[in-house]
């Protein structure tokens, strides 16, 4: 093994503290180290024709780089090694300039030593390193979109015109979403099924769009840009149009039928019959048997429909049939349910028969502006406002942001086709924050609607009339307003879609607070999940009405589509594998993998997913014989990081390892020393990729070696990118604790810690406040270190 | 904290009152997003009974005991409200409309018959005129 050694000075920033001279002398001097330079800058392209050079002439093959953080230029000195004929994953850097120089230039004599020190681990870990190749994946061109409301219809659509080919797939027999329920929209009073349908009837006739409806999303399988769903599509009853007997939707079937029951797309204010079509602009357009309600199917001797049937279209010995499709990319937009009203009793919704949902008023507000109003409103209409919205008590502490807008138009709706009504509505805050909004507010104002800030809190029915009386206090004027109303429509607010567990579950999506779905980044990644490859749109994100959901469903294609545009991707090699020869089969990590990448192979040993591994290293600590390993963090090379980094301990000296998460921790390292800021000397911040992949034995290695502390530091819990990590490393952390109290050690000398990038403060804090602890704690002695730890692997 | 809590039940004389005082003041009451601006900036606010804002609250719930507030007859009409609506509600003429519905129900303050010259003296020339137009009205 031939070692290269190189020094950088960076202009200054790191050889007017370190003293690279000193560093020379006094570094690991192992015989295989056969080139040690120092360059004013290894990053230019003087320093780094110094490494290809030497790679040629001295056959090096392994780089070791003394330079700032491989955050700046690891790409950099990778991409050299490449130009010189070496895997560039043979090469490691020592951070002299974020860590060292720059952290503690007040103290250049400790400077240097931290320095020497982190320069060992890397030299100790370069000699293990071993070739890496990044495995290429082949991209398709196929999407997966879950929801076709207006959501998923607009993102189908984006994606199907640039030539992707969608599976849209939808819960209910129709597509279309909530927003076909609806009559108008605010602020433009645009009819909602006259916007939608042609883009409903756009994305039936859409030769790269598949349409599957009445259709349930089973299983998906799959991570980073490669995904298998398992779609059960359920029986319609009706024989399809490829069959001679096809439906011709002359609707006798729909006449002759003798059940009746609610129909979900009027909300239940209007009925149906067992076979339907579900709306008047349903797309599929085509009669289908509802299983649960037709008397044929539920072991009656009903008939009625096939004896009038032309055609005789019906099957009743129709099953539900379970398909499999491949994608590359996924586009969730599972929607909303409003929220169900009868969980609070007080305002007596489901008990009163005139109080009823935003939704329902939807339908009688059409029918009213239809003529044909199966029921009538009476004189005198109060809305209630954030019905299941801002609401603590009910664990909804979140704006739903469209029912103060929706309260709005259905009561200028109502008072434009029937101006003699008293409407009255009745809200906490009254938020009008869209384009066009405010003006909508300000004309329903005008048009004599009356809004009470208040919330009611006491409704009553009257048995006789069945009219509501409710009790409300006019916070501005602060009196209370007693007043029987017709009716009572309750402005109930959006939670997510009960339907769409599933799929989060199966794609490991991650959920907010409020249980929506969780964006990647609220600012710079709203569409994009910390799934590869999975996108939100629409509600299922978080509340939102039509213009933000149809700007979020282009978006996310878009996304899509830059993710697609790659061809091919290569897959970061710093993934988990196993050493069949240490395997024995015991299948303990196959509950542990949070992303189900471990499986068992023909030969009854654990093997890897390539695909679906994201390096966390959260299985290693599983393993009982050590069999799994992480690239680029392996155990061989984590122990002897660790060992070189305590090498040159000195008697009275204290020393922390700090294993530093490189998503968060270590790169707070870095902005602490970019910000020259000061901290205690005493610690040496190793990299690796998670918190989570530090063993228990590892921690146990370093406090034998002559460390006196280990501090895991990683992400917060929340926002870390492996949200599993915490749960691992607090469980590693306690099992550490309780080995090294076997051993006498006390507990306080192992802990771990949450770091989010920004935590500068909190870092100086804790490594002095290591150091003090380090301080007033006796050096461990030899006999216990001995027995802490058997070691190798 | 001197009054008890008033509790209204809202019916259609309610109703009945908002549109009459929109009628004759020419004003959509109901525009009124209670802000405040009008009674801030009222340069007579502290001699009031109930705030111009709380005036055009009383009368959106169609409450008639507007109609004995004193606050209509401090109104001057300087316009102070009226330029500084941001809903461009001229609260003026508001008051006006009231003074006009109460000149009408002939609620009577001021007996002019009976008034002696010291308060007469100290009398606000609004409610005098206000007193005679009513005689000869």
């Amino acid at each position: 093994m031939k070692v290269g050694v190189y020094l950088c000075q960076c202009g200054g920033n790191i050889s007017n503290v370190v003293d690279l001279d000193a560093v020379e002398k006094y570094m690991d001097n192992g015989d295989d180290i056969v080139v040690i330079k120092q360059s004013s800058h290894m990053c230019s392209g003087a320093g780094q024709k110094l490494i290809t050079d030497d790679i040629a002439a001295q056959k090096l093959d392994r780089v070791v780089i003394a330079s700032c953080s491989p955050q700046f230029h690891e790409k950099t000195f990778r991409a050299a090694l490449q130009k010189a004929g070496l895997n560039p994953y043979l090469l490691e850097i020592a951070n002299f300039r974020e860590h060292c120089s720059w952290a503690h230039k007040d103290k250049p004599e400790d400077a240097t030593q931290k320095s020497i020190d982190l320069l060992n681990a890397a030299i100790a870990k370069a000699r293990l390193d071993y070739p890496l190749e990044e495995t290429k994946m082949k991209l398709g061109n196929e999407v997966l979109v879950i929801g076709a409301g207006i959501a998923g219809i607009q993102a189908a659509l984006d994606l199907a015109d640039t030539g992707q080919k969608v599976y849209l797939v939808e819960r209910l027999p129709t597509i279309g979403g909530n927003m076909a329920i609806l009559t108008k929209t605010f602020p433009t009073e645009d009819c909602a099924s006259c916007i939608l349908s042609p883009k409903m009837a756009a994305a039936q006739a859409h030769p790269n769009i598949t349409l599957i409806t009445d259709a349930e999303i089973e299983h998906i399988l799959g991570h980073r840009l490669h995904f298998e769903a398992i779609i059960k599509v359920n029986p319609r009853y009706v024989k399809p149009e490829i069959d001679m007997d096809e439906c011709i939707g002359c609707a006798l079937c729909e006449e002759a039928c003798p059940v009746e029951t609610p129909n979900y797309w009027e909300q239940g204010i209007v009925n149906r019959k067992a076979i339907y079509i579900p709306a008047p602009h349903a797309i599929p357009y085509k009669y289908l048997i509802d299983p649960e309600t037709c008397l044929n199917l539920n072991g009656g001797s009903c008939n009625a429909c096939v004896d009038v049937c032309p055609q005789k279209a019906m099957d009743f010995d129709q099953r539900p049939e379970t398909i499999k499709v491949e994608v590359d990319s996924i586009v969730v937009a599972t929607g909303f349910d409003i929220y169900d009203a009868t969980e609070k009793h007080v305002f007596g919704y489901g008990k009163f028969e005139n109080v009823v949902n935003g939704l329902e008023m939807e339908r009688i507000v059409d029918h009213i502006m239809e003529k044909d109003p199966p029921r009538q409103v009476g004189k005198r209409v109060a809305f209630v406002q954030c019905v299941g919205s801002r609401d603590e008590q009910i664990g909804r502490e979140y704006c739903s942001r469209v029912c103060c807008m929706y309260s709005v138009k259905l009561a200028s709706l109502l008072k434009q086709a029937k101006p003699g009504t008293d409407i009255y509505i009745f809200y906490t805050d009254l938020r009008a924050f869209g384009k066009g909004f405010e003006e909508y507010y300000k004309r329903a104002q005008k048009m004599g609607i009356k809004f009470i800030r208040g919330k009611p809190a006491h409704f009553t029915e009257d048995p006789d009339t069945k009219k509501v009386t409710v009790l409300v206090e006019d916070t501005l004027s602060r009196e209370i307003i007693e007043s029987e109303f017709d009716l009572v429509v309750l402005a109930v607010g959006l939670g997510p879609n009960r339907h769409s567990e599933k799929v989060a579950d199966d794609l490991k999506l991650a959920r907010s607070e409020d249980g929506f779905l969780k964006e990647a980044h609220p600012k710079y990644r709203p569409v994009d999940t910390l799934v590869e490859g999975v996108f939100l749109a629409g509600v299922a994100q978080g509340p939102k009405d039509i213009p933000d959901t149809v700007a979020q469903a282009s978006a996310a294609a878009a996304k899509v589509i830059v993710a697609l545009a790659q061809k091919e991707f290569s897959l970061d090699p710093m993934l988990a594998f196993v050493h069949p020869e240490l395997c024995d089969g015991c299948e303990k990590c196959l509950g542990v993998c949070p992303v189900d990448a471990i499986v068992m192979n023909d030969d009854d040993k654990a093997g890897i997913k390539e695909t679906l591994c994201i390096g966390c290293g959260a299985c290693i600590s599983s393993c009982p014989t050590g069999a799994i390993d992480l690239n680029g963090y392996t155990n061989e090379q984590l122990f002897a990081e660790v060992e070189a980094a305590l090498k040159s301990k000195k008697p009275g000296e204290r020393r922390a390892i700090v294993f530093g998460d490189s998503g968060s921790t270590y790169r707070l390292a870095d902005t602490v020393g970019v910000r020259k800021m000061k901290y205690a000397t005493d610690s040496r911040v190793l990299m690796v990729p998670s918190g989570c992949r530090v063993t228990p034995k590892l921690i146990l290695f370093a406090l034998s070696k002559g460390a006196d502390a280990v501090l895991i530091g990683d992400s917060p819990v929340k926002g870390n990118r492996f949200e599993w990590a915490w749960d691992f490393t607090s469980a590693n952390v306690e099992s550490a604790k309780a080995k090294a109290a076997e051993a006498g050690i006390e507990g306080e000398r192992i802990f771990s810690i949450e770091f989010s990038a920004g935590d500068l403060a909190k870092f100086i804090e804790t490594m002095n406040d290591l150091s003090d602890k380090m301080a007033r704690l006796e050096p461990i002695p030899d006999d216990k270190k001995s027995s802490l730890f058997d070691l190798k692997r | 904290m001197t009054d008890k809590i008033k509790k209204i039940r809202l019916t259609d004389r309610n109703v009945k009152f908002l549109e009459k005082v929109e009628e004759i003041s020419g004003e959509s009451i109901t525009l009124c997003d209670q802000c405040g601006t009008c009674s801030a900036g009222c340069p007579f606010v502290e001699e009031m009974d109930i705030t111009p804002s709380q005036l055009m609250r009383e009368v959106l719930l169609g409450q008639e005991e507007v109609l004995r507030a004193r606050t209509t007859w401090i109104c001057a009409s300087c316009f102070t409200c009226t330029v500084r609506c941001p809903r461009m509600l001229d609260v003026s003429k508001v008051a006006e409309a009231l003074r006009q519905i109460g000149l009408r129900q002939a609620i009577d303050e001021i007996d002019i018959n009976i008034i002696d010259r010291e308060e007469y003296r100290k009398m606000p020339t609004i409610a005098l005129v206000s007193a005679y137009r009513k005689l000869t009205g």
